[in-house]
């Protein structure tokens, strides 16, 4: 009796298993492309597989996604999957830069052209990189705010050693001395909206003179706007990174005064479109630079659409 | 073999069952799940949750939990990349040490005192790394390579760690003591073992054991990260659980503890070759972990 219960609990656990699966046959003549995602807990990469999704039905490609949660070391097990299931190019967005040349190496092994997207692979053969440059950004951020204000400025920092993180911060720092304006406090919020309420809070508390704000990303700041209240955009000024649909409409609204847009679906697309050039042999562009954009009330209208 | 005699079997070893089934589901569905490489992929895979969930067996043996062991793999190859691997091994035992001190002598409940130590471990990882992934030396780098292209030495040390906590469980005084602690400590004191003393040594294998765990995992990439082996822990508690080891204490592995970090990583690899949305992976491994602890318990009724 046990027996036969544990039987059909178990084969419980293989129709789960089963329903949960697409298609898995590959069709005759059809490329097909894996993605490799650093994580799709954020906004931000979702965007890049849809847009990576979108080029890949365009040009008729099928596109496999796996998802490394932010982890390195499950990623290169992720590419080595890949590599198995015979995909003819990989796009490759490593959780880390330093961290991806393994993950290259599984497939440069394999003879499986590797695209790398958003992030950089040091250390490993790429065919094609497409990427925005997230130093050159933190740079654009800091010359928005020494425009935007002048005096005693926080930086509100994301997960500590995330690649996202340095490079943003790194571009902030060389970008200082454009403007007048000078740091005299940092805090690290996890790139986490609550998290960025409470850091801001406590960094009033010590620096009431604030007059701006640098978050690394665009859920900091509208965390450090929650806590700044009605002196958002008034006499603090606030610099977010990313364009995310809630930052664009902060800066509508007046309280965020600028973000520093990538263009995530485009990153996708354009990696979708070098990889399946890779994948038939054709000659690729070797670098493809999605290019950062700066969005202020000024020109917020055409991001918005 | 008799009808009675699969049963027993059957019994004894549901974990293994499931392992096999999963596996001829996802090989039936996707016949490249068996190419002899993608095998070796899943055991090298498996590695670094595996050492770690040894470690964790005769915590949990013992009646404890130890929530650290991500955080000192983390610091262990930290330390093992700034100066070398053998000291990573000392700090991580180290760290097992002063959490066996906080749980015997301090009287705390092993969930608070290793959670104190994960975020001390990490934040120390954070500290001397500056924030940057660091690169490993030639000797931890190699833990993570191939001996030859069909040989991973991951995969080798997985079965050598298996077989030193096989022995460390069965052969060995303390590990008799890890199941008469976990059992009833009450009962364990009484017969006159000092508890206090052998949790100490238990906590500080599992600190070793997490620091090994994490040179491999930093050999394989090369590089000792801050942010490795974020949640870990997790995942090296549900490979003793599925191996059907008991959170109360007294029952435990190395053999189910071996297939419950296989089941894992079958089922990761598995789930990507079957090109499962990511989100759904998640769902499904949530949802395999819960069946498997839920087998388990059916059999103990």
């Amino acid at each position: 009796m046990k027996v036969t219960r544990r039987i059909a609990l178990t084969l419980g656990a293989a129709a789960l298993l089963a329903t949960g699966c697409s298609g898995t046959g590959a069709s005759g003549g059809q490329i097909t492309i894996g993605l490799a995602v650093s994580t799709l807990n954020n906004p931000f990469f979702v965007e890049l597989q849809q847009g990576a999704q979108e080029m890949a039905n365009q040009l008729g490609a099928k596109l496999t996604v796996v998802d490394a949660q932010n982890d390195a070391t499950n990623q290169v097990n992720q590419v080595q999957t890949l590599v198995t299931q015979g995909v003819k190019a990989i796009i490759l967005n490593p959780v880390d830069s330093k961290q991806a040349a393994p993950a290259a190496k599984a497939a440069e092994m394999a003879n499986i052209p590797l695209i790398s997207v958003d992030r950089a692979v040091e250390g490993g053969k790429v065919a094609a990189e497409v990427a925005s440059n997230n130093v050159s950004g933190g740079s654009l951020a800091a010359i928005e705010l020494g425009r935007a204000t002048s005096g005693e400025v926080a930086h509100l920092k994301g997960i500590s050693g995330a690649s996202a993180s340095r490079d943003r911060g790194q571009g902030f720092e060389q970008g200082l001395n454009s403007g007048n304006i000078k740091v005299v406090a940092t805090a690290v919020a996890d790139f986490d909206r609550a998290k960025a309420l409470n850091e801001t809070t406590n960094l009033l508390q010590g620096h009431p003179s604030l007059k701006g704000i640098f978050a690394e990303n665009d859920e900091m700041a509208l965390g450090a706007i929650k806590a700044l209240g009605a002196r958002a955009g008034k006499d603090v000024m606030v610099v977010g990174f990313d364009g995310t649909p809630d930052g664009l409409k902060a800066i509508q609204d007046g309280t965020l005064a600028a973000t520093i847009a990538q263009q995530p679906k485009l990153l996708g697309s354009k990696a979708v479109e070098q990889a399946v050039k890779a994948a038939k042999g054709e000659a690729v562009q070797q670098v493809v630079d999605v290019e950062v954009k700066v969005i202020t009330k000024q020109n917020v209208a055409e991001f918005t659409k | 073999m008799s009808t009675i005699s699969i049963r027993r079997y059957a019994s004894e070893n549901g974990a293994l069952a499931g392992l096999l089934l999963l596996a001829v589901v996802i090989a039936v569905m996707q016949p490249a799940f068996l190419n002899a490489q993608n095998l070796l992929n899943v055991g090298v895979q498996a590695a670094v949750i595996a050492i770690m969930a040894f470690g964790m067996t005769f915590v949990v043996v013992a009646g404890g939990i130890d929530l650290s062991v991500g955080s000192i793999a983390a610091l262990a190859a930290m330390v093992g990349a700034l100066t070398a691997g053998p000291l990573g091994l000392v700090v991580g035992a180290l760290c097992g040490l002063v959490n066996g001190a906080l749980v015997s002598y301090g009287k705390l409940p092993p969930f608070i005192a290793t959670l104190a130590m994960l975020s001390v471990a990490r934040g120390l990882t954070l500290v001397f790394s500056e924030g940057q992934p660091h690169e490993t030396d030639a000797v931890v780098t190699f833990l993570g390579s191939n001996l030859t292209p069909s040989l991973p030495l991951p995969l080798l040390l997985m079965l050598a760690f298996f077989g030193i906590t096989g022995l460390i469980l069965t052969r060995t005084n303390l590990g008799r003591r890890m199941y008469a602690i976990g059992g009833n400590e009450e009962a364990a004191k009484l017969s006159g073992i000092d508890v206090r003393k052998q949790k100490l040594w238990i906590y500080a294998l599992s600190g070793l054991f997490a620091a090994a765990a994490g040179l491999v995992l930093a050999g394989r990439l090369g590089s000792a990260g801050p942010q490795a082996a974020v949640g870990y822990e997790l995942d090296a508690i549900a490979a003793v659980v599925i191996g059907g080891a008991s959170l109360s204490g007294g029952v435990g592995r190395a053999t189910g503890t071996l297939v419950g970090a296989l089941v894992l990583a079958v089922l990761r690899n598995g789930l990507n070759l079957l090109q499962v949305p990511p989100f759904w992976q998640q769902v499904v491994i949530g949802a395999v972990i819960a069946l498997a602890a839920l087998l388990d318990s059916l059999r103990r009724r």
